[in-house]
Order: structure tokens, then C-alpha cells, then sequence
């Protein structure tokens, strides 16, 4: 399934949980993309996921807050083409809110 | 008679309104003269980070208004180190030239002030 992250993982326990839960596709928007940059505390966190979930960032939302060039390898960046994409090649979607 | 003014920002921009009405408000109590300094803690670091390109979300940057505090005298802005240490910041990474400072000595300039305003 599709899980929607909108929420900084440094700011509330959404990603955590959502992680902790998650099976399929994580996706990052809104606030949830600071999860997506490199260098950071969430990093780890978002690399040892890795070996069982699928992660993607929305690209906008990167650029909005300036981190869309410190993006961890491995993450795919979509934009909201890509967005809806990912609803629909999903059977079902949960938003971490 | 001025009063000290303390801004704290500890919300990221864009995700929720926080960030822009401390701004707001922020420019007003300047606009009566009064003595304001704006602390940054915790995702509040992250309305700071350079190179904001909102265009594809449909809101304004906040980067140009930074530059504008200083027409307002407004120059006593104070990061926490802590805060940016851990999301992978330094202060080259910032949009503007800030004052870094530890936990404590945020507190106690906390403790100093008249009025301090949440955001």
C-alpha cells in the first residue's frame, strides 16, 4: 500500500510510526520531505527502511524548502503527476497524519 | 517605552501557517519601535535554509523577506546549534547571517525578555 507521510520527522512521531507500520511505499510531502534530505538525524532512520520499503519524495515540496539537492540516493523524486500515479497503482493509500 | 520582544519559531515553513504569522507579527511590533529579536529552535531552523523555491507549491518564499529585517533594525536573529546540528545544518546553510548559539544560552536570553511570543 501507498503511505503518505506529510509531517517532519523531526517534529512529530508520524514517520516513525508510519515506519514502524509501513509495508509497500512510503511517500514524503508537505513537511514529510525533510525526512528526504541528507545529512540529518532522520537519514538513518529512512536507510535501514530502505531494505523493505519503497521511499519517494514530491519534488516540489523539496524545492519549496530548498533541500531538493540533498536528496538520499535510493529516494525517487515525483512530482504531483507522479503523485496521483502512485495513488492509483496502489489498491489502497493511509495518510500518516 | 520600547520593550524587549522574543519571537521563538520552532515550525518548519509552508507545512502549516506558523512560520508566516510569527513574520507578520514579528514586522509589526518592529513597526512600533519596539526592541525585537527572533530565536530559532527545533524544525524553526528550517525557515531559515537558503535557497527556498516555492513556485511549484503556490506560496510565497520567505527568503526575500529575511533580507528585509534589517530595513526594520531587526538583526538579533539566534539559531540553536543543537537544532541544526541535528536535521544536517550549518550556519553557511542559512539565508542570512545569524548568531548560533547553544541551548542555554537561548534560555537565558528567554528569561530576558518583557514579552516572548510563541510560534
Amino acid at each position: 500500500m501507498l503511505n503518505i507521510i506529510n509531517k517532519s520527522p523531526y517534529a512529530a512521531p508520524a514517520f516513525d510510526s508510519a515506519l514502524k507500520t509501513a509495508v509497500g511505499s512510503i511517500l514524503l510531502i508537505e513537511d514529510g520531505v525533510y525526512a528526504a534530505a541528507r545529512g540529518g538525524a532522520a537519514e538513518a532512520r529512512v536507510k535501514a527502511a530502505m531494505g523493505t520499503l519503497k521511499f519517494y519524495a514530491l519534488a516540489q515540496d523539496l524545492e519549496a524548502r530548498g533541500i531538493a539537492d540533498r536528496v538520499i540516493d535510493g529516494i525517487t523524486t515525483v512530482d504531483y503527476a507522479g503523485f496521483v500515479d502512485l495513488v492509483t497503482e496502489h489498491k489502497t493509500s493511509q495518510s500518516w497524519l | 517605552m520600547a520593550k524587549q520582544f522574543m519571537f521563538v519559531n520552532r515550525k518548519a515553513p509552508y507545512g502549516t501557517i506558523y512560520a508566516w504569522e510569527s513574520l507578520e507579527v514579528v514586522l509589526i511590533a518592529a513597526a512600533f519601535d519596539q526592541d525585537v529579536s527572533l530565536a530559532f529552535l527545533d524544525d524553526g531552523v528550517f525557515q531559515l535554509k537558503k535557497g527556498h523555491a516555492t513556485k511549484g507549491i503556490g506560496v510565497k518564499a520567505f527568503e526575500k523577506t529575511w533580507g528585509a529585517l534589517e530595513d526594520y533594525d531587526i538583526t538579533k536573529l539566534y539559531v540553536d546549534q543543537e537544532s541544526l546540528a541535528e536535521r544536517g545544518l550549518t550556519a553557511d546553510d542559512l539565508a542570512i547571517p545569524v548568531e548560533v548559539l547553544s541551548r542555554a544560552e537561548i534560555g537565558k536570553l528567554m528569561e530576558a525578555q518583557d514579552v516572548v511570543l510563541s510560534f
